[in-house]
């Protein structure tokens, strides 16, 4: 690939992209509450639209320049201490333009369709201030010109999650999900912020005084010398990732954050934020090229975390909790793509998986909606004749992730399985452990569509009663997902890469593992449909109680009982042992003693006040006359 | 003319008696009387030191002293008129109530 020719365009509209969204913000707190539903329902939307129109004037002046350029716009230069120089300044290059496109155009359709999902709620206006600013936040974080930047745009994002986890604050139970997810990713954030410190720092050594990633690229081989500090670097930065991106251990979150509205969901914790990990991990790519070690840590987690998450999706009945995990395990794929230095086909899976992950959440909402927000797929059940385009839809979304040959998410993960097995850092184990996991997937997204979408409707006469196809700005972000889900992977993603990550090396795979994955997948759906397609009754099942290994994955394998114990509880008896005998007996009694000293001693001397006038005055006198005396001597 | 001193030691005398007055009688009107006494004492230094200096500023003192007095005798008087018609007592051991 010719590189010579690359140049950097300095553009000045970049700025917009963020700032619409913005001003959406802006609206929605100041104007909006003398306007009324009506204004905000329409400006919310537009303003994402207006930053997706932004977007692809800039992907497609970015696309008539040279292969490997850049388009460049600098606000103002941020932070200058000494020879330490940060810019606001957006970047976009090929990476930039494809997170753009999805944040923008994904969000715009999530946009739309909360208009319809929220048109019962009175907060509408907190909900899209809140989404318009996620939007933002999501923005910067893409288009960062350096890792400072990114980094704010990732507080940002991790901000709005916890608000709209918790957006129906009044239950106790959906405010702590968003504490929690908050938490969670604190941690994961030490790891970061300490992983940019050392990468800072390792460059300052190198007198190189920068956080630009042009800049750090352009000097990554200075670091070379150093490939412990480079591990160390990528490792503290991957657990950043961990958290935001919900990998094992970090997960727990995201599970939990399920209390938000679906379109949340959908927006956040399936198309966009969770996937900023990745993109980070993408972005910095060519220093994880450089430590084999910290490749190997990020695919041998991701495998893990693709299976496991797959195992507890195999067995929930909570419509959102099932999307929650496989959201989980499909995040797992992206890392398992890029930790085999394969960052295009992680990237790749991210698209496809924005596309059909969005549309099986909105498809999830819109059941939810019309099923009087109803979550437990047991009580539903025979859906696809009520709702026809919601069904339909949704079928498309499952088979795009089970990976049925010509859909979007067959493409994405066979190519992450073939580069799993084949690829410069791959290895039979990483691509064993993901057919696996593409069989459970399979699996688990066609019981949920069986159990939901076919057989006799479980719901009580009430609920069901009331089941209607969703609205019309519900459903045409539905099908154009499901557009997106079938024919996302036709778009020349891989070509539009390269010059950001190089080609990908292909080839050299036996016909047997190609397909491997897609027999996986097929074999899923079949028994998916053994067990609950055929029997209509078969649902019923679900009611029991679960026994045995079933029973460990609906419990999801203990994990949160296991921090419970682990992690949580200690450090409550540790904060009351600080409270309740650190604060109340060390700290006050320090307090109350002193003042009890001062009484105790009080309680001597104050027999020295009489009453007796003539006492004081003798005092008084004798005072008089030591001073005399003492004046007379001094002189 | 008689020496300064002996207006001094005089003035001193009357002092330490109108002080042990002061200190050891029980009567608050006694009491009173020798701060009057205390008071003139001071007075006497004043004018002897005033004729010694040849300075009518020690004898102005005295003026405002004297004034001071007289006016801090009526309203004295009136507090021990008024302790004396709620107690029953002038005595100075037995008014100790302003203690903890």
């Amino acid at each position: 690939m010719e590189h010579a020719h690359a140049t950097v365009q300095t553009v000045s509209y970049l700025w917009a992209i963020i700032f619409s969204p913005l001003l959406g913000v802006l609206f929605n707190i100041f104007v909006a509450p003398g306007l009324g539903r009506k204004a905000v329902n329409f400006v919310s939307p537009v303003m994402i639209l207006v930053a997706f129109l932004f977007s692809c004037k800039a992907v497609v002046e970015l696309s008539g320049l040279p292969h490997g350029s850049a388009l460049l716009d600098t606000l103002y230069p941020w932070i200058t201490a000494g020879q330490f120089h940060v810019d606001l300044a957006l970047r976009v290059d090929a990476l930039s333009a494809v997170m753009i496109l999805i944040v923008t155009g994904v969000g715009f359709l999530i946009h739309v369709y909360s208009v319809g999902y929220m048109a019962h709620d009175e907060d509408v206006a907190r909900y899209f201030t809140y989404l318009n600013l996620f939007t933002a936040s999501m923005l910067i974080l893409v288009l960062g010109e350096n890792l400072l930047l990114l980094f704010v745009g990732w507080e940002g994002v991790g901000l709005c999650s916890y608000l709209l986890i918790g957006f129906w604050y009044t239950d106790d139970e959906k405010a702590s999900a968003g504490k929690k997810a908050f938490i969670v990713n604190r941690i994961g954030d030490a790891g970061f912020l300490l992983g940019m410190f050392l990468l800072f720092w390792t460059l300052v050594a190198k007198n190189v005084w920068t956080l630009s990633f042009s800049e750090i690229q352009a000097h990554a081989s200075a670091l070379a010398t150093s490939p412990g500090i480079i591990t160390t670097i990528c490792l503290l930065l991957f657990v950043g990732a961990i958290g935001k991106s919900a990998q094992f251990p970090l997960y727990v979150w995201l599970p939990d954050a399920m209390a938000g509205p679906t379109p949340v969901s959908a927006l956040i914790h399936a198309a966009t934020m969770v996937t900023a990990g990745a993109y980070m991990v993408a972005r910095l790519h060519f220093l994880y090229s450089m430590s084999p070690t910290a490749l190997a840590v990020v695919a041998g987690i991701a495998a893990f975390t693709a299976v496991f998450a797959a195992t507890i999706a195999l067995v929930q009945t909570d419509i959102k909790k099932v999307l929650a995990y496989s959201t989980v395990s499909q995040l797992g794929y992206m890392f398992l793509g890029i930790g085999v230095g394969a960052y295009a086909a992680g990237i790749f899976h991210l698209m496809t998986h924005a596309f059909f992950k969005a549309l099986l959440f909105l498809g999830a909402g819109s059941v939810i909606h019309g099923m009087s927000d109803e979550q437990d797929i047991r009580k539903m059940g025979g859906l696809l004749k009520k709702m026809p385009i919601t069904g339909w839809t949704f079928l498309v979304g499952c088979l795009a992730i089970a990976g049925i040959p010509g859909l979007s998410g067959y493409f994405s993960k066979d190519l992450i399985l073939e580069e799993a097995y084949a690829g410069p850092h791959g290895s039979s184990l990483l691509y064993w452990t993901g057919v696996v996991g593409a069989g459970m997937t399979a699996f688990y997204i066609f019981r949920l569509f069986f159990i939901t979408f076919l057989g006799e409707n479980r719901a009580d006469h009430q609920v069901a009663h009331h089941i209607h196809e969703s609205s019309l700005s519900m459903t045409v972000p539905l099908i154009t997902l499901a557009v997106l889900s079938a024919l996302g992977a036709y778009f020349p993603l891989l070509q539009w890469l390269e010059p950001v990550f190089g080609e990908l090396k292909e080839g050299g795979i036996p016909l047997f593992i190609k397909w491997l994955p897609t027999v996986a997948g097929v074999v899923g759906v079949v028994v998916a449909y053994s067990m609950y397609g055929v029997n209509p009754k078969a649902a019923e099942s679900l009611n029991e109680a679960p026994t045995g290994l079933r029973k460990v994955l609906w419990n999801k394998w203990y994990v949160d009982e296991i921090y419970d114990a682990a992690i949580v509880q200690p450090f409550v008896a540790m904060a009351n042992w600080f409270w309740k005998f650190f604060d109340t007996e060390v700290i006050d009694g320090i307090v109350n003693g002193a003042a009890y000293l001062m009484e105790d001693w009080a309680k001597g001397i104050r027999h020295w006040q009489t009453g007796n006038v003539q006492n004081y005055a003798m005092s008084f006198l004798i005072g008089a006359m030591a001073i005399l005396g003492l004046g007379y001597y001094l002189w | 003319m008689v020496p300064t001193h002996y207006h001094l030691i005089l003035s001193a005398i009357l002092f330490t008696i109108g002080a042990m007055g002061v200190l050891f009688r029980r009567n608050t009107i006694i009491i009173f009387m020798s701060v009057e006494l205390m008071l003139n004492a001071v007075n006497l230094s004043f004018v002897a030191l005033a004729r010694q200096w040849g300075s009518m500023d020690g004898q102005l003192i005295v003026f405002f002293v004297i004034a001071v007095a007289a006016a801090e005798a009526a309203v004295g008087l009136a507090i021990i008129l008024m302790v004396f018609r709620n107690r029953e007592t002038v005595n100075a051991d037995e008014l100790n109530f302003m203690r903890w």
